[in-house]
């Protein structure tokens, strides 16, 4: 495999409620693994994975917060994140699990208008 | 970009997320997405406005299956599986807002 | 060209599987080529071989093996999420010790990779969900 492509994947759903969080971590650090672009977008309830604290021995699931923190591990350091989604609700960059960069919406527009392949689940 | 939706904007947000972020290009709706092309739902004047920004399609199938094929406001194309295909090739990506 | 398709969710409760299998129809319809079907999350469920839908309703698994053989398509589901789920080859009974198998015909199981794959290697992909 020769060439390198902008992957960015998507997310925009809670995590727990649904697997999909959880799932699109693990293709994250596949891609991640095949040495591609990548980058994470979280907007809507997506910027809820990567909220601290999450204690989840009470519901007995496997919390994955600290995934978050590893992807710099595995050069995954492009993480986006949508302002609008964020003040909708009542959080801050500060309440977040892992560094990122805070943007508009029509910036994370442009963001994605730049890739090759979008993945969401 | 082809943008994908496959959601009511009546019951979610994204259609209203995809065309608040979405630079350009065009947006096709399919599966319950298609409800927000009937005419007179209270989701129409937000779709209206982004058809500055955004081609609007429908797949037809998915009209047809709920009823809503006679009631397709204008500036919407409806297409089928075929023209689903044609669109993804013609956008050098695409994104499904699920 | 070179599609490739990700299917997120299983047959019946999404119409996710549905719209996938007459995109992937349409697109071979086109003259446009498959690279790859790549099943994921509770899309493993698209390739268990013991679904019994009434008659009278379509048989969305065997609709996918008739559709997979026919052309000759690479249907690859995902093995984390099938594992997860009681989607099981012969390999996967051996390896973890299940009394049964239960994989219909033109699926394969195989790793995330392959996703990334489709990725690099089409020139579309699609992402059938809910």
């Amino acid at each position: 495999m020769s060439d390198i492509k902008k992957f960015m994947f998507v997310n925009r759903k809670a995590p727990y409620g649904t697997i999909y969080a959880l799932e699109s971590l693990e293709v994250v650090l596949i891609a991640a693994a095949f040495e591609q672009d990548v980058s994470l977008a979280f907007m809507d309830d997506g910027v809820y994975q990567i909220k601290k604290g999450h204690q989840t021995k009470g519901i007995e699931v496997k919390g994955f917060e600290k995934t978050y923190g590893a992807l710099e591990d595995y050069d995954v350091t492009k993480l986006y994140v949508d302002a609008e989604s964020l003040a909708a609700r009542g959080l801050t960059a500060d309440d977040l699990t892992v560094p990122v960069e805070v943007m508009s919406r029509a910036e994370l527009g442009k963001m994605m208008e730049e890739q090759d392949v979008l993945l969401s689940f | 970009m082809l943008n994908i939706v496959n959601k009511s904007p009546l019951e979610r947000n994204a259609l209203q997320s995809c065309i608040e972020t979405g630079t350009g290009g065009a947006i096709l709706l399919i599966e319950d997405g298609v409800y927000a092309v009937a005419r007179g739902n209270s989701f129409e004047p937000t779709l209206k406005a982004a058809m500055g920004k955004f081609k609007v399609y429908a797949l037809a199938p998915d009209l047809e299956a709920r009823g809503i094929a006679d009631r397709v406001m204008d500036g919407v194309t409806a297409v089928d599986y075929g023209g689903f295909v044609d669109l993804v090739a013609e956008y050098k990506s695409s994104q499904s807002w699920l | 060209m070179k599609f490739s398709i990700l299917v997120n969710e299983g047959p019946y409760t999404h119409q996710a599987s549905d719209s996938a299998y007459q995109f992937a129809k349409a697109v071979l319809a086109k003259g446009h080529e498959i690279f790859r079907i790549f099943f994921y999350h509770d899309g493993v469920n698209n390739a268990t071989r013991l679904t019994t839908p009434p008659q009278d309703d379509r048989n969305i698994v065997n609709r996918w093996s008739k559709l997979g053989e026919e052309h000759k398509l690479d249907m690859v589901v995902c093995v984390a999420a099938a594992q997860r789920r009681g989607i099981v080859d012969d390999g996967e009974a051996k390896r973890n010790g299940k009394d049964a198998t239960n994989l219909a015909a033109g699926f394969r199981i195989s790793g995330l990779g392959q996703l990334i794959e489709a990725g690099i290697q089409s020139d579309r992909i699609v992402v059938f969900g809910d």
